[in-house]
C-alpha cells in the first residue's frame, strides 16, 4: 500500500515535468484540431457550408439581433408557407446559444467580429474542446498516456472533420464535445463517487440535450452500462451516485428544452433509463437489506422481495406496454425506429430514406472515415479487458453500440469516431507502454550502468507520456481505495496488483529488436493515419458545397458559384414577400441567402407539405401550376446538373419526390415514371416522366446548349428536346445552368373561344398573325 | 410627363380617373377610336355616336384600312376604347392587326365589336380570342319564325325582335327596357365553361342560324337560346368587350323604327335598341359597375395601429372601403353581401361585412386558435361588377412563453404533491441524520 506513495515521493519532479509536458501536448493537440479544420477557409473562403448550417446561421443572426426571449418565442413566417414554423420550440438551441454567447463575449470585449465569422469558427474551436474531453475521458479509463494518444487521434479523425470543418456550423459541431464530456463526467463520478461530479454530469447532459437529438444515445447507453454493471455483480454505491442523480436531474433539465419538453418522459427512447432507475433502486435496496440482515433472514427476505417485485414489475410493464402500444408509432420516432430496424425507414418513411446521410454506410466509408483506427479498435477492446474496470467496460459498451449504429446510418459514424479514437488510443498507448517498458528493462542490461528510473533521459516523449500515464493511473487507484466501502470490491482491488505485476513480468520478456521494430511499425501506422487525415481534411471534406470547383485538364481551377448567383438574383429581383418553391433541400439556403419565403425546407416536419411540392414537381405543367398557385408561389427553383455534370441535382432526386408525393397523393405512381423498372430520361422514358414539371423545368431550352441535349450526369441524350412552357416562364438561369428559376405566369386575361376550325379556314396571312398573337399570349 | 408615366403604371381600377389626365390637350375627354368600313356609317349611326359624344367621349373616326392607323405611340396608348364598326375588313391598315387589338384589351382597354353577315375572318378571330364563336357558316343568319319583327317585307324572318335580356341592373341600367330589341345579323355562341363572357341578349328558343336564302339541308349547328345576339366579356384585368353579330343594332334606322313582335299584339312606337345600346355602352366604358376597394385596415380591438403579426385568439377589427365609379366621381358602394375571409389554405373565418352606407365595410372577429401565415381576403365577384380580389398577408403566432397561465387550478393537486414530497424528504433527512 505504501509503494505508490514512495514512488511518488521519489519522483515528484519527474511527474511535474510529465504534467507540464502533457499540458503542452494537449495545447498542441488543441491547435492541431483547430488548424486542421481551416483548410476550407484557406482553400475556399470563410463561408457557411451546406444546408443546415445556413439555417443555424440565420437563427444565430436572429438571436444576436433580437435577444434570447425573442429567439425562444420566434415564430418564423418565412418558411413552410403558409404554415410557418415555431423556431424556438422546434430547434435544438445549444449550438445557436453557444455561438451567440461567443459573439456576445467577443463583442463586449470590443472584438468586432461578424456573426458569420463566429459561426464559421465555432466548429473548429469545439473540436479542440472535444479532443481535450477525449483526453479526460480516456485518462479516466486507462491513464494519461492513452488519453493523450486518443486526444491526438480524435483531433484529426476524418469522420469528425467531415462534420466540423470551419464553416460546417451544425449541431454536431458542439454536440460531439458535449457527448464526450458527458461520458467523461459519468466515468469520473463512477470512479470517485462524488455527488459534485454527478451534478456536473447532469449539467453536461443538459448541454448535450440542448445541442443535438443524439442525446438519446447517452440516455440509453448509460443505463445499459449501469445494467451491465449490476448484472456482472459490479454494483457499488459509486454506481448509484453516478446514475440516480443523473437520471432525475438530467430528465428534469432535458424537459426544460422546448424541443424535448414532455418527450423526456413520454417517448420510448427515454424509457430504458427509467426502467434501469427502478432496477438500481431495487438492487440498492437488496444490498442494504443484505447488510442489515443475517444470511438466513436474508433468504426469506429475498423470496418476499422477488415475489412482490415481480408482481410490481409485471404491473408496471403491462401499463407501459399498453401505453406504448396505444400510440401509432409505438412511441418511437421514425428516426429511432430506423436505427433499430434498418429497413424500417426505406419501407415506410421515404422522407427519412431519401436523405443520403440516413443511408447505411459502405465498407470503404469506414476506411475513409476512421482509417487505421478500424484495425486498432479490436486491440483497444482487448486492452480494456486487461483488467476490466467499470470505466473500461463503459468504453467497450460505447464502441460496440456505436459500431452498430454507424452500420445503420452514415451520419452516426460521427458517434463511432470518438469511441474508435479512445479504443485506438488505449491500444496504441498500451502497445507503446509494453514495448518501451521492455526496451527500458533491457537497456540497463545493454548499457550495463543505469537504473530503471534513469531511462527517461534517453526515452522519447512517448515514453514520458506513458510514464506519466502510468503514474497517474496508480495515483487514481490510490485515490479510489479509501472511498470504497464495499467489502466485495476491496477484495478485487487486492487481487489487482498481483495480477498486474504478473502480466507486466510476462510482457517484459519481449526481445529488444522486436520491440524497436514494433515501435517503428506503430509510428509508421500513425504517420499513415496522419497523412490520410490531412488529405481528407484538405481534399475530401473541405468543400463548402455551395461553391464547387473542378480542375480543368491543364491544371486550372474552375469555380462554380451558381448557387449564390441564383440566391443573389432572387434577393435582388423579387419582391420581399414572394414565395419560392423548390425541393426541400434548398429551403434553408433560400431563406438564409435570398431572404425569400419558402414552402418547404430541410426541417422536414410536415410530410404532407413536402408531398404537395413533390406532387407538383411530378405533375404535368397545368396541375403543377394549380398546386403552386394555391400556395401563392411566385417562383420555382430547380437545380440542374446536366450541363456541367453536377450529380446531386433535382433530376437525380426526382424519384424521391415521386415517392414522397405518391405516399400522400396516390394518383402519383412511381411505376409511371419508370420504364421497365429503370429510371431514365432519354427517348425511352415514359410519357409521364417526359411531361412532368421537373423534367420540363430542368430541360427547358437545354437542347440550345449543344444542339443535341446531352445530359452529362445521366450520360444520355434527353428524350424530349423541343418543347414550350405554357404556365411557367424562365426568368433566370445561372452561368452553368445549375440553378434555374421560373416564374408562374398569371392566369390569362381572356378565355379563348372554342372555334378551332376557324383557324384552318383562315387565310395564310391571318394565320401567321394569329401565331404571332399566340406567341405573345401563350396561355392556352 | 410625370402624370403620363404614372398612368401607365396604375391599373385599370383607376382608369376613369386617369383618363381625365390621359390626353393633356383635352383633360376631360376620353378618346375612342371608331373604325369604319365606310364613312357613311358616321351618319347612319349618328344617334349612337352622338350619345357617346354627349357623355364626354372624344370620338376619332377612321377607316379600317387607313394606312396611318395606330393604337399606341411611343409605348403609350392613344385611345381608351376601340369601336370596330368594320365587319368586312380583312386587314387593318397601319400598325393595327389582331395582336395589336388583343394587346389593347390586355392592357385594360375597352372594345366594341360589331359584325354582320359580311363579317370577315379577322373580325371573327378577334371575337374568338375574346371567347365568342361566330357561326362558322359565312352565309348563315339568325332566323326566328316566331319572334321576328313584323315588317313591311313579309317573310323576312331575319329581322328579330329579341326581348330575352340579361337580368342585371348593372349592365343594362335600372330602367327596364320594355320594347324588344331589333336585331338582324349573324349568330354566335359562348362556351358554357367560359366564366368571363356573358350573354346579354339571347335569341328565343325558336331561333336558329342558317342561310335564309337556301333550303335547310342539314340541322343548323346553332339553335335556340344557345344563340347569343349580343355578348359582353369582362377580362380578368377588367377590360370590357361587347360583341354583337349585328351592326344594324346601333343604326339610326333600328333606333327609331317601331317594333312589333310577331307573337304579341303590342306595338311599340320605338324599339328598345337605343336604350339597350346606350345603357350597354355605359357599362362597357366603365360608367357603371366599376368598383374599387381602398384603405384595407385591420387592427386589434381597442388599438389603432396595424400590427405586424397577430397572436392566436386575438380579437381584431377589419375594415375596407368600397366605391363605385359613377362616370364622374367615386360613390360609396352599398351591398350586404361583401365577405371577408381569414384564409390559410382554406378560410378559417368567413364573415359578412357590415356597411355604414358610406362605403366603409367593417367586421370584427377572433383570430382562430391556429398559427400560420394568414391572409385577409376579400373576393367579391358579382354579375356586372368588376371583380374585387384583394388579399393582405398577416402572420399569426402562437402564445409567447409568458402568455400562458402560470398556475392552473386543475393542477393544484400536483403542486400540493410536489411540495408535500419536498417537505417529507426534508423531514426524513433531518430525522435520519440527527435521530441517533
Amino acid at each position: 500500500m505504501a509503494d505508490p506513495e514512495n514512488a511518488m515521493g521519489a519522483t515528484t519532479l519527474r511527474y511535474a515535468f510529465g504534467n507540464v509536458l502533457s499540458f503542452f501536448i494537449l495545447l498542441l493537440i488543441g491547435v492541431l484540431a483547430f488548424s486542421i479544420r481551416l483548410f476550407s477557409v484557406i482553400k475556399y473562403e470563410s463561408v457557411i457550408h451546406e444546408f443546415d448550417p445556413y439555417f443555424n446561421y440565420r437563427v444565430t443572426q436572429f438571436l444576436t439581433k433580437n435577444g434570447i426571449y425573442d429567439f425562444w418565442n420566434w415564430f418564423d413566417d418565412r418558411t413552410w408557407y403558409p404554415l410557418g414554423r415555431v423556431i424556438g420550440g422546434t430547434v435544438y438551441p445549444g449550438l445557436t446559444l453557444t455561438a451567440g454567447t461567443l459573439w456576445w463575449i467577443l463583442n463586449s470585449l470590443n472584438v468586432p467580429l461578424s456573426v458569420e465569422t463566429v459561426c464559421v469558427f465555432t466548429a473548429p474551436i469545439f473540436s479542440a474542446f472535444a479532443s481535450w474531453a477525449t483526453y479526460l475521458l480516456t485518462k479516466e479509463v486507462k491513464g494519461a498516456g492513452a488519453g493523450l494518444t486518443a486526444a491526438a487521434l480524435l483531433a484529426m479523425v476524418p469522420s469528425y472533420i467531415s462534420r466540423s470543418v470551419a464553416g460546417s456550423y451544425d449541431n454536431e459541431a458542439v454536440a460531439i464535445f458535449a457527448l464526450i464530456f458527458t461520458f467523461y463526467l459519468y466515468i469520473k463520478t463512477l470512479n470517485t463517487g462524488s455527488l459534485f461530479y454527478a451534478t456536473l454530469n447532469a449539467l453536461a447532459y443538459f448541454y448535450m440535450v440542448c445541442s443535438w437529438g443524439g442525446y438519446t444515445f447517452i440516455i440509453n447507453l448509460i443505463p445499459m452500462h449501469v445494467l451491465l454493471c449490476i448484472v456482472t455483480g459490479r454494483y457499488s454505491s459509486r454506481l448509484y451516485i453516478a446514475y440516480a442523480p443523473f437520471v432525475v436531474l438530467g430528465t428534469l433539465l432535458a424537459a426544460l428544452v422546448p424541443v424535448v419538453g414532455f418527450n423526456a418522459v413520454m417517448t420510448s427512447e427515454h424509457f430504458a433509463s427509467f426502467l434501469v432507475f427502478i432496477i438500481i433502486h431495487v438492487v440498492a435496496f437488496v444490498y442494504y437489506i443484505k447488510g442489515i440482515l443475517s444470511p438466513k433472514m436474508f433468504k426469506v427476505a429475498v423470496m418476499l422481495v422477488i415475489s412482490v417485485g415481480l408482481a410490481v414489475c409485471c404491473a408496471v410493464m403491462a401499463i407501459l406496454i399498453a401505453l406504448v402500444a396505444s400510440s401509432p408509432t409505438k412511441g418511437w420516432s421514425g428516426r429511432s425506429l430506423s436505427l433499430l430496424d434498418p429497413t424500417y425507414a426505406s419501407k415506410y418513411i421515404p422522407i427519412i430514406a431519401s436523405v443520403s446521410e440516413h443511408q447505411p454506410p459502405t465498407w470503404p466509408s469506414y476506411f475513409m472515415d476512421i482509417n487505421v483506427l478500424a484495425f486498432l479498435v479490436p486491440a483497444g477492446i482487448i486492452a480494456c479487458f486487461l483488467p476490466l474496470s467499470d470505466a473500461s467496460s463503459f468504453v467497450v459498451l460505447y464502441i460496440v453500440t456505436s459500431v452498430y449504429f454507424s452500420g445503420v446510418m452514415v451520419r452516426l459514424m460521427l458517434v463511432l469516431a470518438p469511441a474508435a479514437c479512445i479504443m485506438s488510443g488505449i491500444a496504441l498507448s498500451e502497445a507503446f507502454h509494453v514495448f518501451t517498458r521492455s526496451i527500458k528493462f533491457q537497456l540497463p542490461g545493454l548499457l550495463g550502468s543505469s537504473q530503471v528510473d534513469s531511462g527517461d533521459a534517453s526515452s522519447s516523449t512517448v515514453v514520458a507520456q506513458n510514464d506519466a500515464g502510468k503514474v497517474e493511473k496508480t495515483e487514481d487507484t490510490a485515490k479510489e481505495r479509501p472511498s470504497k466501502k464495499n467489502k466485495k470490491k476491496e477484495k478485487e482491488i487486492v487481487d489487482k496488483p498481483s495480477l498486474k505485476t504478473k502480466i507486466e513480468k510476462r510482457l517484459l520478456v519481449l526481445p529488444l529488436e522486436a520491440s524497436i521494430f514494433a515501435i517503428l511499425l506503430l509510428v509508421l501506422l500513425g504517420a499513415f493515419y496522419v497523412v490520410h487525415c490531412v488529405w481528407a481534411a484538405a481534399e475530401a471534406y473541405s468543400a463548402p458545397s455551395i461553391v464547387l470547383t473542378s480542375h480543368s485538364p491543364d491544371g486550372g481551377l474552375h469555380v462554380f458559384d451558381d448557387f449564390r448567383e441564383a440566391y443573389a438574383w432572387l434577393s435582388h429581383n423579387t419582391e420581399v414577400d414572394d414565395k419560392v418553391a423548390s425541393w426541400w433541400d434548398y429551403g434553408y439556403q433560400t431563406t438564409a441567402m435570398a431572404n425569400r419565403t419558402v414552402i418547404v425546407d430541410n426541417n422536414t416536419w410536415n410530410n404532407t407539405h413536402i408531398a404537395t411540392v413533390g406532387t407538383a414537381m411530378s405533375s404535368p405543367e397545368k396541375a403543377a401550376w394549380e398546386i403552386f398557385n394555391s400556395l401563392d408561389v411566385k417562383y420555382v427553383l430547380v437545380v440542374f446538373g446536366g450541363l456541367v455534370g453536377y450529380p446531386s441535382d433535382d433530376i437525380n432526386k426526382f424519384l424521391w419526390m415521386v415517392r414522397i408525393g405518391g405516399g400522400v397523393f396516390p394518383h402519383i405512381k412511381e411505376p409511371d415514371y419508370l420504364r421497365d423498372g429503370h429510371y431514365r430520361i432519354d427517348s425511352q422514358a415514359t410519357p409521364t416522366m417526359l411531361n412532368c414539371l421537373m423534367y420540363k423545368l430542368s430541360y427547358y431550352r437545354f437542347v440550345e446548349t449543344d444542339g443535341k441535349g446531352f445530359d452529362r450526369v445521366r450520360r444520355t441524350e434527353i428524350g424530349k428536346k423541343h418543347f414550350k412552357l405554357t404556365h411557367f416562364e424562365e426568368v433566370f438561369t445561372t452561368h452553368h445552368w445549375m440553378v434555374r428559376i421560373y416564374k408562374l405566369k398569371p392566369p390569362k386575361n381572356r378565355i379563348r373561344g372554342k372555334a378551332k376550325k376557324l383557324k384552318s379556314k383562315t387565310s395564310t396571312t391571318t394565320s401567321t398573325k394569329r401565331s404571332g398573337a399566340n406567341k405573345r399570349n401563350p396561355w392556352h | 410627363m410625370e402624370k403620363l408615366s404614372i398612368s401607365i403604371l396604375l391599373t385599370i381600377s383607376l382608369l376613369p380617373f386617369l383618363c381625365s389626365s390621359f390626353s393633356p390637350e383635352s383633360p376631360t375627354d376620353r378618346r375612342i377610336l371608331v373604325l369604319l368600313d365606310d364613312f357613311s356609317f358616321k351618319s347612319s349611326h349618328s344617334i349612337f355616336f352622338n350619345s357617346l359624344k354627349s357623355r364626354g367621349f372624344d370620338l376619332d373616326f377612321k377607316l379600317a384600312d387607313d394606312p396611318k392607323l395606330a393604337l399606341q405611340r411611343y409605348g403609350q396608348y392613344l385611345y381608351d376604347g376601340l369601336v370596330l364598326f368594320s365587319p368586312s375588313v380583312e386587314r387593318f391598315g397601319g400598325a393595327l392587326d389582331l395582336a395589336a387589338v388583343l394587346d389593347f384589351v390586355d392592357s385594360g382597354h375597352d372594345l366594341i365589336v360589331a359584325a354582320d353577315a359580311s363579317a370577315s375572318d379577322l373580325i371573327k378571330s378577334i371575337a374568338t380570342e375574346c371567347g365568342v364563336d361566330f357561326d362558322e357558316d359565312p352565309s348563315a343568319m339568325v332566323i326566328d319564325h316566331k319572334k321576328y319583327a313584323v315588317s313591311e317585307i313579309e317573310g323576312d324572318h331575319t329581322l328579330i325582335a329579341a326581348d330575352d335580356l340579361i337580368q342585371s341592373d348593372v349592365i343594362l341600367g335600372k330602367t327596364k327596357i320594355e320594347a324588344p330589341v331589333l336585331f338582324k345579323g349573324i349568330a354566335h355562341s359562348i362556351n358554357v365553361a367560359n366564366g368571363l363572357a356573358l350573354k346579354v341578349l339571347s335569341a328565343s328558343p325558336s331561333a336558329y342560324s342558317a342561310n335564309p336564302n337556301s333550303k335547310l339541308s342539314s340541322p343548323p349547328s346553332l339553335t335556340g337560346s344557345a344563340i347569343s345576339l349580343v355578348s359582353v366579356m369582362q377580362a380578368r384585368n377588367n377590360a370590357r368587350i361587347m360583341i354583337t353579330g349585328s351592326l344594324d343594332i346601333f343604326s339610326n334606322r333600328f333606333f327609331t323604327s317601331s317594333v312589333q313582335n310577331a307573337e304579341s299584339k303590342i306595338k311599340y312606337d320605338k324599339s328598345g335598341n337605343e336604350q339597350f345600346v346606350t345603357e350597354l355602352s355605359k357599362w362597357i366604358f366603365h360608367e357603371r359597375g366599376h368598383l374599387k376597394a381602398v384603405n384595407v385596415r385591420h387592427h386589434k380591438v381597442g388599438e389603432a395601429d396595424e400590427p405586424a403579426m397577430y397572436r392566436i385568439k386575438d380579437d381584431l377589427d377589419f375594415s375596407v372601403e368600397i366605391y363605385e365609379w359613377s362616370g364622374k366621381s367615386w360613390e360609396p358602394y352599398v351591398a350586404d353581401d361583401v365577405q371577408v375571409q381569414f384564409y390559410m389554405m382554406s378560410p378559417y373565418v368567413l364573415k359578412t361585412l357590415s356597411t355604414d352606407q358610406k362605403g366603409l365595410y367593417h367586421a370584427s372577429f377572433k383570430v382562430p386558435d391556429v398559427y400560420g401565415v394568414f391572409q385577409f381576403k376579400v373576393e367579391y365577384q358579382r354579375l356586372g361588377y368588376t371583380s374585387l380580389s384583394l388579399s393582405k398577408q398577416i402572420p399569426v403566432r402562437p402564445f409567447r412563453h409568458n402568455e400562458y397561465e402560470r398556475f392552473i387550478t386543475t393542477a393544484f393537486p400536483y403542486y400540493g404533491a410536489s411540495f408535500a414530497t419536498m417537505a417529507g424528504f426534508f423531514i426524513f433527512s433531518f430525522v435520519y441524520l440527527y435521530n441517533k
